[in-house]
């Protein structure tokens, strides 16, 4: 498996770089990912996109699954309310898509059924 | 299946039912079943997920998994009711076979006599056997 | 005497065939999904606690029985549990090991 190194963070990551080791992730592996690659966010990480972030890690740790875009899209919704909880936001906030970009960046798998 | 759905009208509902038989860790059938039932949640068909013989294990609460090294996949069940999947039916004979009763499991389900799952398993448009 | 492990209890006919094979003074180790046969109160107890009459020693894994839901303390009175460490204790124990898949 490759390696990502950046910053002083240095994670094993797969080829399409998500945490190979869930238990690696530190706020500090966020922003680095945030920080490179293709899909990095100008400017790093704002307290809307950690707000999200924050939000995966705790789904993830409840339920053990990363949610397809549809259901995280509800439950942000239902927590946080409809002026967040819809697409246009999340995209406003991940480009590359609120489930494959934001997962990655919470250091959690690939949204099941994504592809 | 797919090619059915794709020509399918769209509006048009399906029933599935997905046939869960095997306890989970022992073999890889359980969490196979359940990442397609993730996937295909996304088609907005009418799912039901059943449980018999060793599937009920499947929904046993306290899983505790750290001592085999592998994920206990079964907070997942409880993420089904936001995926839109609500029916899930526990077949009354396995479940008194293991000594157990509904409340033995992690999320509410509805237990039904073998008369009615099998008017149930009937009923269905597709099943899917795991 | 032998080490019998056993991988299943309610499918297929592993533990039927264990148990009709194993001898008085054997040992017969439930592990993966034949730990759910150790558990109290299962259409299985008869069977288990028959084998234990006729003299054969019954063990369960621990680490598998947790992972399914179970604790220790819900296995049936006899069948003694045992760590990984047990496991290899009871495998150096014995002459030889057979495992009913």
């Amino acid at each position: 498996m490759p390696m990502f190194e950046q910053g002083g963070v240095s994670v094993e990551v797969d080829e399409e770089g998500y945490l190979v080791n869930l238990n690696d992730w530190t706020p500090e592996v966020a922003t680095a990912f945030a920080a490179t690659g293709d899909d990095k966010i100008e400017g790093g990480l704002t307290s809307e996109h950690w707000e999200i972030i924050n939000f995966l890690r705790k789904y993830y740790e409840e339920y053990q699954i990363a949610p397809a875009v549809r259901v995280l899209t509800k439950a942000i919704g239902k927590k946080m309310g409809a002026d967040k909880g819809n697409s246009k936001y999340l995209y406003s906030l991940f480009q590359y898509g609120p489930g494959k970009q934001a997962c990655r960046y919470a250091g959690l798998p690939k949204p099941t059924g994504c592809i | 299946m797919s090619e059915e759905m794709m020509d399918d009208e769209e509006g048009v509902i399906k029933k599935f039912m997905y046939v869960n038989r095997k306890a989970p860790y022992g073999s890889i059938y359980a969490l196979e079943s359940l990442e397609v039932v993730l996937i295909g949640a996304a088609f907005d068909q009418d799912v039901s997920l059943a449980f018999i013989d060793d599937g009920v294990y499947q929904l046993m609460k306290g899983q505790r998994t750290s001592g085999i090294g592998m994920k206990d996949f079964s907070p997942t069940y409880r993420a089904l009711e936001m995926y839109d999947v609500e029916k899930l039916y526990v077949d009354q004979d396995s479940l008194a076979a293991r000594n157990l009763t509904a409340d033995d499991l992690i999320v509410p389900v509805e237990v039904l006599s073998s008369a009615e799952m099998a008017d149930l398993m009937e009923d269905q448009d597709v099943v899917l056997s795991f | 005497m032998l080490l019998h492990t056993v991988n299943k209890s309610f499918e297929r006919n592993s533990l039927d065939a264990c148990l009709r094979l194993a001898k008085a003074g054997s040992t017969v180790l439930l592990i993966e999904d034949g730990v759910y046969a150790a558990v109290q109160g299962t259409c299985l107890e008869g069977k288990l606690k028959q084998a234990m009459d006729t003299g054969i020693n019954l063990c369960v894994l621990a680490p598998d029985l947790l992972a399914r839901g179970f604790a220790t303390d819900k296995v049936i009175a006899g069948i003694n549990a045992v760590d990984y460490a047990g496991f290899v204790q009871l495998a150096a124990d014995h002459s030889s090991v057979q495992s009913w898949l």
